[in-house]
């Protein structure tokens, strides 16, 4: 599809990215937490994408590109809000995350999610996520990229994927696991695997 | 080795994901067996990928895709596609 579209066929594009308007959405919107410049920027992205496609090279996939495409138009529109954006992470001196040590949540998730609160609070807890732990962890659990990828988009080693990840879950469990013991009613059962 | 839990709590990722080795596995699920709080740890994190994974928590705007596609076919009207790079 490509080659039709650089060889003139430009109606194609639309089919070529419809796969990606997704993944693209969601990379812009858990980095700037905002639905309508979420969208504006989703749509610069393609629009980039489009522009730049003579010089998309076949080695990388065409998703982890576009991502990369979406990740610097949104950075940017971070930095012009806050030029001092910092969200820098030192992946060696940060110590280790300690999660929520409760022992009375464990409800059936696809029953929670049938209540708005506790939609909301998740979102929350993502947005409230450090930046570098928000991307990966968008990457890696809502787009289900693999940790190659998630490193190329990123352009950050493995082992960064993988510290920055596990750091994001436990965030992510410290935070909610007690909300979400307040607001869904205590577990009836346990989960099958213990 | 008999693992300690801020040890296991370490490991939580790579046990969901299944990269632990052999040895390290089997301590961590030593350990479950009997601590309450780390398996709950484990349970509710668990729980929380499954959650945050789930397509309703974060919903398309209603009408992007075509507000998308509508700005898209303006902007191909108006721009020129870069010259595919001669090394390609």
């Amino acid at each position: 599809m490509i080659e039709k579209v650089l060889g003139g066929q430009t109606e194609t594009f639309h089919e070529l990215i419809r796969p990606y308007e997704r993944s693209v959405y969601m990379m812009t919107l858990s980095l700037l937490r905002n639905e309508a410049e979420a969208e504006d920027a989703a749509q610069e992205t393609f629009i980039k994408a489009y522009r730049a496609l003579g010089r998309f090279r076949a080695e990388a996939r065409f998703s982890t590109w576009l991502i990369s495409i979406a990740l610097n138009e949104a950075r940017a529109r971070l930095r012009r809000k806050q030029p001092a954006l910092t969200d820098s992470i030192d992946d060696t001196s940060e110590g280790s995350v300690t999660p929520a040590q409760l022992t009375d949540w464990r409800e059936i998730p696809s029953a929670s999610l049938e209540r708005q609160e506790v939609r909301t609070l998740i979102r929350r807890a993502l947005a409230e996520l450090p930046l570098a732990y928000r991307e990966v962890f968008v990457l890696r659990e809502l787009e289900e990229r693999n940790v190659q990828e998630t490193a190329d988009a990123l352009g950050i080693t493995i082992a960064s994927v993988k510290m920055r990840l596990h750091r994001a879950r436990l965030m992510l469990q410290k935070q909610l696991a007690p909300q979400l013991k307040s607001v869904v009613p205590t577990s009836r059962r346990r989960f099958p695997w213990f | 080795m008999v693992l300690n839990c801020r040890h296991v709590w370490d490991y939580i990722s790579g046990y969901l994901d299944n990269t632990l080795d052999a040895q390290t596995r089997a301590d961590v699920e030593k350990h479950l067996e009997h601590c309450e709080i780390c398996s709950a740890v484990l349970d509710s994190t668990r729980n929380i990928l499954i959650l945050t994974a789930d397509d309703r928590v974060f919903e398309l705007p209603v009408g992007y895709s075509e507000r998308l596609h509508a700005r898209l076919a303006q902007a191909m009207l108006e721009i020129p596609l870069d010259e595919p790079e001669s090394s390609a």
